[in-house]
């Protein structure tokens, strides 16, 4: 937290002068325009970082600063990417290990900046409440995910059974025991601030939390489903922002001065031509596209199994306007193109979002995590609607219900409801043909030798 | 509204939050009460006046209440959806004062279709999950529940892309608040107003009996605070005392027990509402569960006693509303103090908003939410319906099997079925 002292110091002279000023007024109301428009204007190319390790300061020596902040972005952004290989390499385990480790950084980086918006750090209680709150609502999260995949491991022990029996009166009393506790610690003077604080938390739970445990159940799903759309956002970035270093001149919008047109639409179909190839060259591997899998012999996980139709190449003609021939294509590649757009054209909200979120609170970056980045959330702020989208498309459009789960829902109901369930079912399999049909019974006459 | 709205300035600093420490006075009528009362009234002193007044609207809402139970449950429905739309414009308006916030451009249309998105998002899913049959055979209905999830997200951010193009260059921050104000808001009032329904759903007794403990508790705590109030309960809300506290759980706790005896009796508040496919109405009409028949208990050292196993539970939803409940309202006591209001609006004259007389009833109705799901319900058959029908054919095969398999262990399969399938 070294920074954070730092920046309240005054000694990290981008930011915290900022914020000092802001609050001078003491008002919410921005009524200076002055102050606002000397921001907006096209941020310079900004000085390493003190963050920047040693070494690469070393190495980058002789270049002039321009350069060698283009160098540190290049290099740490080489670094992410092959974390990020590693981290699939490394296996599913990992993967959440991961997404957790950076759902709890986000949300401290967002906190951090709530507190310095409104000078809370005196708040009786405040740092314990939000890193409560996130607690139960993790719990809450996690138990279901538990509950929901790694089911006959839970129904086996008995202290887990009676844990995910009453999950969610559990986890309510939690919460509830959090909320009396926010009532009990408001202090006189300090009303405003403390609600204020209470939302500020709520709401970053609700973004962070909610859909970083989104991206866990894309991951269950089969880790393409998170590798894709991850990628396409990093491409998405990568290359809008390529094609408008070389191509760029018509501003895209006023919130960030440096996004331009071509950037954009460059961006849209490179990300399409890209998200297409690398839906090919992982659809053929097991090891990305079956569920992952809880074996309860083993206590491992596994990915295998035998790969659905959407990751089986199948002919599809191509228009008689384009070539009057057929393709080999996994469906998943079509897939990848809806997911591609998506990316492309709506992520980028997500990042104007981001911009005006830090523009409002006069702020250069979420932090200063990583040198020539900033924070963690500078990097995953596009991710997190993209994430939302993926798991919504899948639940509409690609996963069934998943049937332990219906079979676990039926053994719960009454017997009357069972059966009529039962009846139900045996007609309607029937009427598809799964079934022989009742006509076909005959009644076999008792044997004589009874 | 001019009173109460006119101090409101934002600050980080709390210099002029003096005002708060004495307990307030008895309030001046407000300029809402009716003339009839008024002209009625007119001989008292005013601080009488503003009990009768209190007085007369506690009965005429209490009636109301009664009258609307007898209209059934889509009245019920359409009160909730009412109360819930009322609740959200109240909270809203006190952010726009907060934040002087009325010119913004766009801000109040973007605030009313977020309400209506997450509002469709909610009652698509509760029609699909209760009208399975009626959504499956009408062809539009059937589209928009299959692809539900994706409409309500599509339309959500449509709104978030409308917020992001909104922001303008001098107002950012005044725009952010009002947009977390607005999802808070949205997090509180609508999702525990879907959790009511579903309550509801549930057999109406499951919202008569937690709505009418939660009204008990507040006017039992004011009158033993009244009569036997001494020693102060909390520094949020001077008017409450200990004595009122317990003697309210007490008394609501009886209350419960025999408001329970007499629901529980009539198949019109036991039964969940159904909707019956062939005659298009909704429908209470069952066999009470093992719930709502009487049993009998045997009570150490007593001879045995004739219970509904609900009554049980209601001395649970009954200390739950006196003893959590109350938080709900120093909740709300703290965010009218931290924002200078006295009441949230002056919709309910002696009362204050809509939201006045709900606070205490959000946390109670999610509880009673969760307790249902934890102790009583099972999983809804036609939802399990719908879920078997959209599965793959072979999956349904191996849950037909397994279900055979377990019907026959139980012996509820006659040996003709049996030998066919």
């Amino acid at each position: 937290m070294t920074d954070l002292r730092r920046r309240g110091g005054g000694g990290d002279t981008d930011n915290s002068d900022n914020i000092s000023d802001k609050e001078a007024d003491g008002e919410d109301r921005l009524a200076c325009p002055g102050e606002a428009e000397s921001k907006d204007a096209t941020p310079d190319v900004a000085p390493p970082s003190e963050n920047t390790p040693h070494c690469l300061n070393k190495a980058l020596e002789g270049l002039p600063p321009r350069w060698k902040n283009y160098w540190i972005r290049g290099v740490l952004s080489l670094a992410m990417i092959s974390g990020f290989f590693l981290i699939i390499y490394l296996g599913p385990i990992t993967l959440i290990l991961v997404v957790m480790t950076v759902q709890i950084k986000c949300f401290q980086e967002i906190i951090t900046i709530g507190y310095r918006v409104y000078r809370s750090y005196e708040l009786p209680w405040f740092r314990t409440l939000s890193w409560y709150f996130l607690v139960c609502v993790n719990y809450f999260f996690y138990g279901e995910t538990l509950a929901d995949y790694f089911g006959a491991l839970v129904q086996r022990e008995e202290p887990l059974q009676f844990l995910s029996r009453y999950h969610r009166f559990i986890s309510f009393a939690l919460y509830l025991a959090g909320f009396c506790m926010f009532v009990l610690s408001l202090v006189k003077k300090h009303y405003r601030l403390q609600f204020y604080m209470f939302a500020w938390t709520h709401v970053t739970l609700l973004i962070v939390v909610t859909q970083s445990h989104l991206v866990i159940q894309n991951l269950f799903e089969g880790m393409i489903w998170f590798i894709v759309p991850i990628s396409i956002v990093i491409c998405n970035d990568i290359m809008a922002y390529l094609f408008g270093f070389f191509f760029g001149r018509t501003p895209l919008i006023k919130l960030s001065p440096k996004k331009t047109w071509e950037g954009f639409i460059g961006g849209f179909f490179s990300t399409v031509v890209f998200g297409f190839l690398l839906a090919y060259l992982l659809a053929q591997f097991q090891y990305f596209v079956c569920p992952v899998g809880y074996n309860s012999e083993t206590y491992r996980f596994t990915v295998e199994c035998e790969p659905s139709e959407l990751f089986i190449l199948q002919e599809y003609t191509l228009p008689a306007v384009v070539q009057n021939e057929t393709v080999q294509l996994y469906p998943f590649q079509i897939h990848s193109i809806f997911l591609s757009s998506f990316g492309s054209l709506i992520g980028p909200f997500g990042g104007f979002f981001a911009s005006g979120f830090k523009r409002a609170f006069k702020i250069k970056d979420f932090a200063d995590t990583i040198p020539g980045h900033g924070g963690i959330m500078d990097r995953f702020d596009c991710q997190y609607l993209m994430a939302t989208f993926t798991h919504v498309y899948i639940g509409s459009f690609i996963r069934g219900p998943n049937p332990t789960k219906v079979l676990q829902q039926l053994l719960g109901l009454q017997p009357a409801q069972q059966l009529s369930i039962f009846n139900t079912l045996s007609s309607h399999l029937r009427e598809r043909g799964m079934l022989p049909p009742v006509a076909a019974w005959t009644p076999r006459p008792p044997s004589p030798l009874r | 509204k001019q009173t109460s709205h006119s101090e409101l300035k934002d600050g980080a600093s709390d210099s002029d939050s003096k005002v708060d420490s004495g307990p307030p006075e008895v309030p001046v009528t407000s300029d809402d009460t009716p003339e009839v009362l008024n002209k009625a009234l007119s001989g008292l002193s005013s601080r009488w006046r503003n009990w009768w007044v209190r007085g007369i609207l506690t009965m005429a809402m209490i009636s109301f209440f009664f009258f609307i139970i007898y209209m059934g449950p889509i009245v019920l429905m359409m009160i909730v959806l009412c109360v819930q739309i009322k609740c959200f414009q109240e909270i809203i308006h006190i952010g726009y004062s907060v934040y002087h916030s009325y010119h913004l451009p766009w801000f109040r249309s973007l605030s009313w279709y977020f309400l209506l998105c997450v509002n469709y998002f909610f009652y698509g899913e509760t029609v699909t999950d209760y009208f399975f049959s009626l959504v499956q055979r009408e062809e539009p209905l059937r589209i928009l529940s299959k692809y539900h999830r994706f409409i309500s997200f599509a339309l959500y951010l449509t709104g978030f892309c409308m917020f992001v193009l909104s922001l303008v260059k001098k107002h950012y921050r005044l725009q952010f608040y009002m947009f977390g104000w607005t999802h808070v808001t949205l997090l509180i009032v609508v999702t525990q107003s879907h959790l009511i329904i579903h309550n509801l759903f549930e057999g109406m007794i499951w919202f008569i009996v937690p709505i009418s403990c939660v009204i008990c508790n507040d006017i039992m705590a004011y009158m033993f605070g009244f009569f036997f109030g001494r020693t102060p309960l909390i520094k949020l809300s001077p008017k409450k005392t200990w004595e009122g506290f317990i003697g309210g759980f007490f008394a609501t706790v009886v209350f419960g027990i025999l408001l329970s005896y007499v629901m529980a009796g009539y198949r019109y508040f036991v039964c969940p509402v159904e909707f019956n496919n062939d005659t298009n109405r909704f429908q209470v009409d069952c066999e009470p569960s093992e719930l709502f028949q009487l049993t009998d208990y045997v009570l150490p050292k007593m001879e045995l006693r004739w219970l509904y196993p609900f009554q049980i539970h209601s001395v649970a939803l009954s200390a739950f509303a006196s003893i959590m409940g109350p938080f709900g309202g120093f909740f709300a006591s703290g965010f009218k103090r931290a924002f200078k209001i006295k009441d949230f609006a002056n919709t309910i004259p002696g009362h204050g908003g809509i939201m006045d007389r709900f606070d205490c009833q959000y946390l109670m109705a999610t509880f009673v939410n969760v307790y249902i799901a934890s102790f009583i319900r099972g999983p809804n058959p036609s939802k399990v319906i719908q879920q078997l029908l959209a599965l793959r054919p072979d999956q349904q095969l191996y849950i037909f099997n397994s279900l055979k398999t377990h019907l026959t262990e139980r012996g509820l399969l006659p040996a003709l079925e049996r030998a066919a399938a």
